[in-house]
C-alpha cells in the first residue's frame, strides 16, 4: 500500500523540487510568519527526488501565489516547479523562471549602495547567470552575495 | 558619433570606439585648455557641479573646462548648508538642479548615486566619483595620458601599485587598459590586492593579469607605473601601515632599475608614495596627468552638450 506522508490537497499550490534546505525560506517568501494564514501548510524536507538526490516540497492550501512570490522563489531555488491544484487536480504546472531583470524583490547587499538609503527607487538587478542565480546591482554594480538573506 | 544628452556613469557604458572618439577630441582641446586658443562653443550653457564630498582636482578641472568652453558653472555651497542637510533625497535635489542647469556633474559618497541621478535627470549626468564605485572621467584622463606619452596603448605593459582593493581608479583603469590591449600587472600586499571580481573581468576581456606583491620583480619590464595612495585608515595597526606603505615608496634608487622611458603616474593627492626627487625626472607624468583632466573634461562636456569646435 502506498504510504502518504502528506495527503493531497483540494485547492491551493504545491511548490515542488525546492532545493534541499530552502523550504523554510520559501515559507518566509509566501509570508507564513505573518498572521494571514488560515488554511493548512505542509512542509516536506529532504524527501527523495525522482530527478536526482533530495528535494523539499511545500503545499499551501487555498492559496495561489502571486508573480512576485514566484520570482522570489526562482531566486533561491531555480529548479522549483509550481503546481496549482483545483479540486484535487493539477490545473496548471510550470517551472519557475528567473527574469532578466529583478526589481523590487531583493535588497542590495552593499550597505553603501544608494538604494539602501531613503531614495524613491526600487532596488534593481541584472541577472548575470540563472544557474546559480548571480545578480548585479544596476546602481552600485556589485554582485549580490547571499540572495536569500536580502529578500524583501 | 552621437553623444548629445548621454550620461557618463561608468566607463563600461562606453565602447572602445566611443572612448577613442573622446580621446581624439581631447587632443584637439589641448590648445584651448592651455588658453592658447579661445572658444565660446558652450556660451550660455550652465553646468551644475554637485560635490557632496571634498574634491580639489576633479571639481576645479570641471569648472576650468566649462569656463574654457565659454560656459558657466553653478557651484553648490557646502552640502551641510543645503537642503540635503534637512533630509532631502538625492532624487529631489537632482530634479531641482536639472531645472537650473544643462548638465550635472556629481560626486557622492554612496555607490550608485550617479546611476540614480541619471534616472531622475533629463539633462546629462557625469559621474565624478560615487563612493568606492566608478570615476569614469579619471579613467579617460589616465588613458589619455598614457596614449599621449606612448602614442598607443595596445601592448603597453602597465603595473598598478598600491591600494588596489579599495582604490576606485584602479578597478576601472585595469578594465579599460585591457579593453585597449595593454598588459596589466597588479602589485599590492595580499590584503590590498585587486578584488577577484575585477581580475575576472580583466580575464573576460582577454587579459592575462599578473598578481604580485613585489614591485622590484616587475620594475625592469614595465612601460607605465601607476601608483595609488595607500590609505592609513584601512589599517587597524599603524605599524602594519608603515610596513606596507614603505615597501611601495617610489624613489630614484628604485627607478634606476627601470626602463629609461618608464612613465610614472598617480591620480593625486599623493602622501609619500612618490618621493619629491622623482618630480624632477623624465619619468614623472602625474602633474601632466592632472592637467589632462581639463582637455578630457572639455571634450566630454562639449560632446554631451552638443558643442562644436
Amino acid at each position: 500500500m502506498k504510504e502518504f506522508k502528506v495527503t493531497p490537497i483540494r485547492n491551493g499550490t504545491v511548490i515542488d523540487h525546492i532545493d534541499c534546505g530552502m523550504a523554510l525560506k520559501v515559507l518566509r517568501i509566501i509570508g507564513v510568519s505573518s498572521n494571514n494564514v488560515s488554511s493548512p501548510i505542509s512542509v516536506l524536507m529532504h524527501v527523495p527526488s525522482k530527478k536526482e538526490g533530495f528535494k523539499d516540497v511545500v503545499k499551501v492550501e487555498d492559496r495561489e501565489l502571486d508573480p512576485k512570490e514566484v520570482d522570489k522563489i526562482s531566486l533561491i531555488s531555480p529548479d522549483a516547479t509550481i503546481n496549482i491544484i483545483r479540486d484535487f487536480n493539477v490545473a496548471e504546472k510550470y517551472k519557475v523562471t528567473l527574469p532578466q531583470v529583478v526589481r523590487g524583490i531583493v535588497r542590495c547587499g552593499n550597505p553603501s549602495c544608494i538604494t539602501n538609503l531613503n531614495e524613491p527607487v526600487e532596488p534593481e538587478f541584472s541577472v548575470e547567470s540563472k544557474k546559480p542565480p548571480v545578480l548585479r546591482c544596476i546602481y552600485c554594480d556589485r554582485i549580490l552575495d547571499d540572495t536569500a538573506e536580502h529578500l524583501i | 558619433m552621437e553623444f548629445k544628452g548621454l550620461d557618463i556613469v561608468s566607463i563600461r557604458d562606453l565602447t572602445r570606439e566611443q572612448i577613442e572618439f573622446v580621446l581624439d577630441l581631447s587632443e584637439k582641446m589641448i590648445p584651448y585648455a592651455r588658453g592658447e586658443k579661445f572658444t565660446k562653443m558652450l556660451e550660455g550653457r550652465i553646468l551644475a557641479n554637485l560635490f557632496f564630498e571634498p574634491s580639489t582636482r576633479t571639481r576645479m578641472s570641471f569648472e576650468t573646462a566649462m569656463a574654457r568652453l565659454g560656459g558657466r558653472t553653478l557651484e553648490m555651497s557646502h552640502p551641510s548648508m543645503m537642503s540635503i542637510a534637512k533630509g532631502e533625497t538625492l532624487a529631489d535635489t537632482i530634479r531641482m538642479v536639472e531645472s537650473y542647469s544643462d548638465a550635472i556633474v556629481l560626486r557622492h559618497p554612496h555607490e550608485g548615486a550617479a546611476r540614480l541621478a541619471a534616472k531622475f535627470s533629463r539633462s546629462p549626468v557625469i559621474n565624478a566619483g560615487d563612493g568606492a564605485g566608478q570615476h569614469p572621467t579619471q579613467t579617460l584622463l589616465d588613458l589619455f595620458t598614457i596614449r599621449r606619452d606612448k602614442q598607443h596603448i595596445e601592448g603597453i605593459k602597465v603595473a598598478l601599485v598600491g591600494d588596489l582593493k579599495y582604490g576606485r581608479t584602479a578597478h576601472s583603469l585595469a578594465e579599460a587598459l585591457t579593453l585597449f590591449g595593454a598588459e596589466v600587472t597588479f602589485v599590492a600586499p595580499a590584503s590590498l590586492q585587486m578584488p577577484r571580481e575585477t581580475v575576472k573581468q580583466v580575464e573576460k576581456l582577454g587579459g592575462k593579469p599578473k598578481l604580485t606583491s613585489k614591485l622590484e620583480e616587475v620594475i625592469k619590464d614595465i612601460d607605465v607605473l601607476y601608483v595609488t595612495r595607500i590609505q592609513r585608515e584601512r589599517f587597524p595597526d599603524p605599524s602594519e601601515y608603515l610596513k606596507v606603505a614603505g615597501s611601495y615608496r617610489i624613489d630614484n634608487t628604485l627607478l634606476r632599475e627601470a626602463k629609461q622611458n618608464l612613465t610614472v603616474m598617480h591620480p593625486l593627492p599623493r602622501v609619500d608614495e612618490i618621493a619629491p626627487e622623482v618630480d624632477y625626472t623624465q619619468h614623472a607624468k602625474y602633474f601632466e596627468q592632472a592637467f589632462n583632466g581639463v582637455p578630457v573634461r572639455m571634450a566630454l562636456l562639449s560632446l554631451v552638450l552638443g558643442g562644436e569646435l
